[in-house]
């Protein structure tokens, strides 16, 4: 805060004021500059909210899928925020084999049954959003690297993922997300 | 420079030491807007608008900034991501509004600036450069208003940059071609929109540029003051800090409640109802017009209708563009060694009557160019001219000005009441 | 020198100013303009006052329901409102089922391309679709009216002069042509007459024609006047969906800075009280 007694004696200079004086001045100064950095914080927030997503990118936030033609053992690539996600019809086999794994022995220890929904533990819906560093794994197309343990392979670090996409050997801390999703009917999934 | 009474920068906390010595920053702020600047006590509030338009200019460049992170310079994306920003955006509205209510409140502090100028003879020497530097801005303010304007990509917006690129069409033989380098085309389109983008963003810098060089050149003289004498010793000071950053601190809270006061609750009422209407390159709006702080020039564009040796759209051209590089040679045209209207009481009448010559082209230049307002703004702009280019160098020989104080001081501690004979010379003291 | 050369172009702009005005003078007398028929019958709007006028003014709830109604069963066939979603329809008190369902029902679906074969196809609305234009182009546009073409409506009430009131006054102003408008003035084929439009005389055949054109849910009398009024508040929303928020921003902002430029003035006042100037 600024000093008011400037003094470079000038003849008219008023008399120093009292202490009482004094002290109602520094506190109308002081109160002064509080507002003005009140007001200047204030407009801080939307300089700053601006960036935050807008109303119409929230209003995206969820997809409709029709999942009737996935055969089991194939596995589609669609888009929830602007991101992709695997939609997957597992095969008993695949299932069988997600299930025989010791889960306490996982990085990231999760069933598969926590992974999908009560009933319908063929349909794997994950992010299609690689845990380590982004990247989007292969697998869901037909013929692509599929990794060791038989369900995604991120390219760009090396992070295998295994039939329930849990993260089985490589850089990635964390099994590929699980979005959230409900079956509006048996055909049709809704993401987010 | 500064007076030889100014308090010098002294560091206190070891810190402030340090920094001193390696990148003396807080000495500069000191030394241009802190204790260490003097500037005359007697500045009345029509010296609070330098401030003003130097906050409106980073009022502009912040929200300008923010805007450009959702904006795009495309011509079937502009208007829609306009609305974009108003409708979706967090307190886009606000930051959108903000801005162009901005770019009007920038004018209108920085207009009552240069009439303060005029008044008071600010553009006199050693100010010169002080006043072309303040012009030269003035110039690039119009260019990046113009240019932001077209932005939004409405029906004004179209149209506006179709008429004042049309100018230059106006310069024979080159004008075409400058036209159409201008807009990268024969019409306003995709080109034209993204270097107007380009350019609005590029050119509120230059201006905080030229600012920079326009303070400078200020604190060599010092401000001037309303009694146009020159600071002669400590008494006809004060620092300016605490004086003048608490008297610009009232000035920027007043500013603020009509700048908000138009911003919440009349927000489009300084703008065009046309730019809500998508640009259509097929039909024009039937009556097409500037943002108001374009009105006088447009004004004097508009005044000639008359071919004379040269085309009518040529003498308005060039009358509009002579009406703003005329104030360049104000200080040569206005000779008289007073510089403050106060004591210049014919000048003082001329003034006002361009005020109020000016605020007429303004009235004109906004409605349809029907008759009788086209013989008005002839009328108008036959005074503004006459006024700078004729009455001003006749006035500095002819007139009797009253005796000047000695100094800021005497003027102030005083009142009219002189201690020894002021400079008035052959005036006879006033009663 | 340079006062001699400024004297000079002074000089010269006055005399080609002063030829200027000398034509127009006499040419002011020898053809004294005429007023425009346009000018001369011609009528400024009507006033009407609306529930969100003024710095405190809010939207009713009810009105802007009342009046979308009115836009779907009436405007809405020929008149898009392509920068309002449906999602938006929220801030008119509608529950997201609600709106799920005006969109899915909403009489004009949107394109879309068919995911098997690529070939375009249009598809039932979602809450965050906007609503849907009636025509494909503006040249769809212009043969289905006549060569005129219905403006969008999301922005109609900020981009005419006294929107609301204009919009109110055009709808409920159709009227005959008065007795003494002159013959080129009176409305052609496909035309009506309309003293409120600019140009007298306007393609649209009157929207709103008679009382209970729609039935209101909440009841209201749906008089003609009723009907004008609802849906131009309805168009001030589409137009500024956040006027309630910049009202009560504006308050808040303008109570904080009456404070501050009072604390300001006083602060100023005290560092000053010792010096005189």
């Amino acid at each position: 805060m600024a000093t008011v007694e400037h003094t470079d004696g000038t003849a008219e200079a008023a008399p120093p004021t009292g202490g009482e004086g004094h002290r109602r001045r520094d506190f109308i100064n002081v109160a002064a500059v509080s507002f003005a950095g009140v007001g200047g914080l204030a407009v801080l927030y939307p300089l700053i909210n601006q960036m935050n997503p807008s109303a119409d990118v929230l209003a995206l936030s969820s997809t409709e899928v029709d999942i009737s033609r996935i055969q089991p053992g194939q596995a589609i690539k669609t888009i929830f925020r602007k991101q992709p996600v695997f939609i997957r019809n597992l095969t008993p086999a695949e299932i069988q084999q997600a299930n025989s794994v010791p889960v306490g022995d996982l990085r990231d220890p999760q069933t598969l049954a926590e992974r999908t929904r009560d009933g319908k533990a063929n349909w794997l819906i994950t992010m299609a959003v690689c845990t380590h560093l982004g990247c989007v794994p292969l697998g869901a197309a037909e013929g692509e690297n599929r990794g060791e343990y038989g369900g995604y392979f991120c390219p760009c670090h090396g992070s295998h993922y295994d039939t329930a996409a849990r993260i089985r050997k490589g850089p990635a801390p964390k099994n590929l997300e699980v979005p959230e999703f409900e079956f509006l009917s048996d055909t049709v999934v809704k993401i987010g | 420079m500064s007076f030889p009474w100014a308090q010098a920068y002294e560091p206190k906390a070891p810190l402030m030491k340090w920094l001193d010595q390696r990148l003396p920053l807080p000495r500069l702020v000191w030394n241009s807007v802190g204790g260490g600047y003097e500037v005359p006590r007697n500045l009345n509030y029509m010296w609070n608008f330098a401030v003003l338009a130097g906050f409106a200019l980073m009022l502009q460049i912040v929200t300008g900034i923010v805007l450009a992170m959702h904006y795009a310079p495309a011509g079937d994306l502009a208007f829609e991501s306009v609305e974009h920003i108003m409708r979706d955006v967090n307190q886009g509205w606000l930051l959108r509004y903000a801005h162009a209510n901005g770019a009007s409140f920038f004018f209108i502090v920085t207009y009552l600036h240069i009439f303060r100028g005029l008044y008071y003879g600010s553009y006199k020497a050693p100010r010169e450069l002080v006043w072309m530097l303040g012009l030269v801005i003035f110039l690039l303010m119009m260019a990046t208003a113009f240019m932001g304007y077209v932005l939004p990509w409405g029906q004004m917006s179209f149209w506006g940059a179709k008429v004042i690129t049309s100018l230059f069409g106006a310069i024979p033989l080159v004008g075409e071609p400058i036209q159409a380098w201008l807009l990268g085309g024969f019409a306003p389109d995709q080109p034209a929109l993204n270097r107007f983008f380009s350019l609005h963003y590029l050119l509120p810098f230059v201006i905080a540029g030229v600012v920079i060089l326009h303070i400078w050149a200020l604190h060599i003289p010092g401000s001037n003051n309303p009694t146009g004498v020159d600071i002669k010793s400590p008494q006809d000071t004060v620092p300016f800090h605490p004086y003048y950053t608490a008297k610009d601190g009232f000035g920027l809270g007043v500013f603020l409640i009509l700048f908000c006061a138009t911003l919440f609750f009349a927000p489009n009422y300084l703008g065009h109802a046309d730019n809500y209407i998508p640009a259509n390159p097929l039909s024009t709006p039937a009556h097409i017009v500037p943002e108001w702080y374009f009105w006088p020039f447009y004004a004097i564009l508009r005044a000639f209708t008359v071919d004379f040796i040269l085309p009518a759209k040529l003498w308005g051209v060039v009358a509009m563009f002579a009406s703003i590089l005329l104030l360049f040679f104000l200080p040569w045209l206005d000779t008289s060694p007073v510089r403050s209207g106060s004591y210049r009481p014919r000048f003082r009448q001329f003034f006002w009557i361009l005020i109020l010559d000016v605020l007429i082209l303004g009235w004109v230049g906004g409605l349809p160019a029907e008759e009788p307002y086209v013989m008005i703004s002839q009328i108008a702009t036959m005074y503004y001219f006459a006024h700078f280019l004729i009455i001003l160098p006749l006035l500095s020989k002819l007139e009797r000005t009253l005796p000047l104080p000695n100094s800021i001081a005497e003027s102030v501690l005083h009142g009219e009441k002189r201690e020894s004979v002021p400079y008035g010379v052959q005036a006879k003291p006033a009663e | 020198m340079v006062r001699l050369l400024g004297a000079l172009v002074g000089l010269g702009f006055l005399l080609v100013l002063a030829i200027s005005l000398v034509t127009g003078i006499t040419g002011f007398f020898r053809e004294p303009p005429t007023e425009t028929i346009e000018h001369k019958f011609h009528q400024d709007p009507k006033h009407v006052s609306f529930s969100f006028d003024g710095p405190f003014g809010k939207f009713d709830r009810q009105q802007l329901q009342r009046g979308f109604q009115v836009y779907k069963e009436v405007c809405a066939a020929c008149h898009g409102l392509n920068l309002v979603a449906f999602r938006n329809l929220a801030d008119l008190g509608y529950e997201e089922a609600e709106i799920k369902a005006i969109a899915n029902q909403w009489a004009i679906e949107v394109p879309d391309i068919n995911p098997e074969t690529g070939e375009p196809t249009m598809r039932k609305a979602i809450a965050a679709d906007r609503f849907p234009n009636p025509y494909a182009n503006e040249v769809a546009a212009r043969a289905a009216n006549n060569n005129a073409m219905p403006p969008d409506l999301s922005l109609i009430t900020k981009a005419r002069h006294h929107g609301p009131a204009y919009v109110y006054s055009l709808l409920t102003g159709y009227q005959n042509p008065p007795a003494n408008l002159p013959k080129e003035a009176r409305p052609g084929q496909g035309l009506y007459y309309n003293p409120y439009f600019p140009n007298l005389n306007l393609a649209m055949p009157p929207p709103i024609a008679a009382d209970g054109q729609v039935t209101y849910a909440d009841g209201t009398n749906p008089t003609r006047d009723q009907m004008a009024k609802d849906v131009s508040a309805f168009l001030t929303w589409t137009a500024e969906p956040f006027l309630e928020n910049r009202h009560r921003t504006g308050i808040a902002v303008l109570l904080f800075l009456l404070v501050a430029t009072v604390l300001a003035y006083l602060s100023y006042r005290q560092i000053w009280a010792s010096r005189k100037h």
